[in-house]
């Protein structure tokens, strides 16, 4: 035992076997060259991306694949700006035509400005996507019994928010968070609110199998420094999971003997 | 791009020489009137859009140079497959969204 994490200390969704716990966002980034920089530093091995119209005027503009190999990273599209569920479901599907995945991950949206996630929407879709073949990996309020549904719907992974999307409050909700965990037996993540290092280790600690983030790298003043340092803190917080943390006591427990005191 | 501009249109350049020269041969007004028929209008990623028919995805794709990139297409909100490009042909009144994957969280 030398304290560093197991070999074969991975995690599985829907099959595909992974050792980075972190999964990165593509977006808000000043270009390409800091999106690939920051991910690469970051360690992760899924990228979230977004579907948008391709800018007709200017059809040769540099892609997103130039710079972010998806054949080195898995992309996982996502349906962010979907307000509805027949939204979210084209959107999706236009995803699995253009990249050939059937790992999604969906996210049906409440109004600004807290984006929250539409619950109502968020099931209807999921059912849809589920009998298409799609694995859909679910972004979901901290509702426990929400969890529970979306995962015997078939989601392949549960993935709650910590705080709204884009705010770097934090995880807000880490009873909540515990609560959710203890109904699901697919990938729990938290999905959204981490706003620096020490939140995604607090998401790790507190027993999730990843954590997903965007904002917190690429608004950083420096993401690529950034990125790094989200790399390191997932792996504090696994191990710190995986090490268990001591019990809170309602008092003082001196570390140094009491005996052999001067007098 | 070329789409919409008269001077690209053999047909509308066919309609300007006939103006010019009044005595064309009898005939020539109704192959003009059949080429005009050709010209289809959709929407195409919210923008209003005439286009040269008969044309397939495949043929649009190509005058919208992203013949071999990565995108996919949806007409009237079902997606066209790949490998149905060179046969689904476009009529007037179709809505297109031609989508591929951007930076997002």
């Amino acid at each position: 035992m030398d304290g560093t994490l197991p070999v074969e200390d991975t995690w599985t969704v829907a099959g595909r076997r992974f050792r980075s716990r972190l999964i990165v966002g593509t977006g808000k980034y000043k270009d390409l060259e800091e999106t690939a920089a920051a991910i690469e530093a970051s360690g992760a091995e899924i990228v979230t991306v977004a579907v948008r119209r391709v800018n007709l005027s200017d059809p040769k503009a540099p892609m997103l694949q130039d710079y972010v190999d998806p054949k080195k990273y898995t992309y996982l599209p996502n349906t962010a700006g979907c307000h509805t569920a027949n939204d979210a479901v084209r959107t999706l599907r236009l995803a699995r035509e253009a990249g050939g995945w059937n790992l999604v991950k969906l996210e049906v949206l409440g109004p600004p400005p807290l984006l929250y996630p539409d619950m109502r929407g968020t099931f209807e879709a999921a059912e849809a996507l589920i009998k298409d073949g799609f694995e859909v990996m679910v972004y979901c309020a901290d509702d426990p019994l929400a969890a529970k549904r979306l995962e015997e719907m078939g989601c392949v992974a549960i993935m709650p928010l910590g705080a709204p999307i884009g705010s770097g409050l934090g995880i807000q909700n880490p009873a909540m968070i515990c609560m959710m965990m203890e109904q699901v037996t697919v990938p729990f993540l938290v999905d959204a609110g981490v706003g620096t290092a020490s939140d995604a280790a607090i998401a790790l600690e507190l027993g999730c199998d990843a954590v997903l983030l965007n904002s917190a790298i690429a608004n950083a003043k420096d993401p690529v420094r950034m990125a790094r340092a989200m790399k390191l803190a997932v792996e504090a917080g696994r191990l710190a999971h995986l090490a268990g943390r001591m019990p809170r006591r309602m008092g003082a427990d001196p570390s140094s003997p009491l005996t052999g005191l001067i007098r | 791009m070329t789409y919409g501009r008269t001077s690209c249109r053999p047909d509308l350049k066919l309609r300007l020489i006939s103006r010019a020269r009044p005595s064309l041969p009898p005939g020539c007004a109704a192959l003009i009137f059949n080429r005009m028929q050709t010209v289809i209008t959709v929407t195409l990623n919210g923008e209003t859009r005439a286009l040269d028919g008969p044309v397939s995805v495949a043929g649009l794709l190509l005058t919208l140079g992203l013949e071999g990139r990565k995108v996919a297409v949806e007409r009237n909100e079902a997606i066209v497959p790949r490998s149905r490009y060179t046969e689904t042909m476009l009529a007037s009144g179709d809505s297109l969204e031609i989508v591929h994957f951007i930076g997002g969280g």
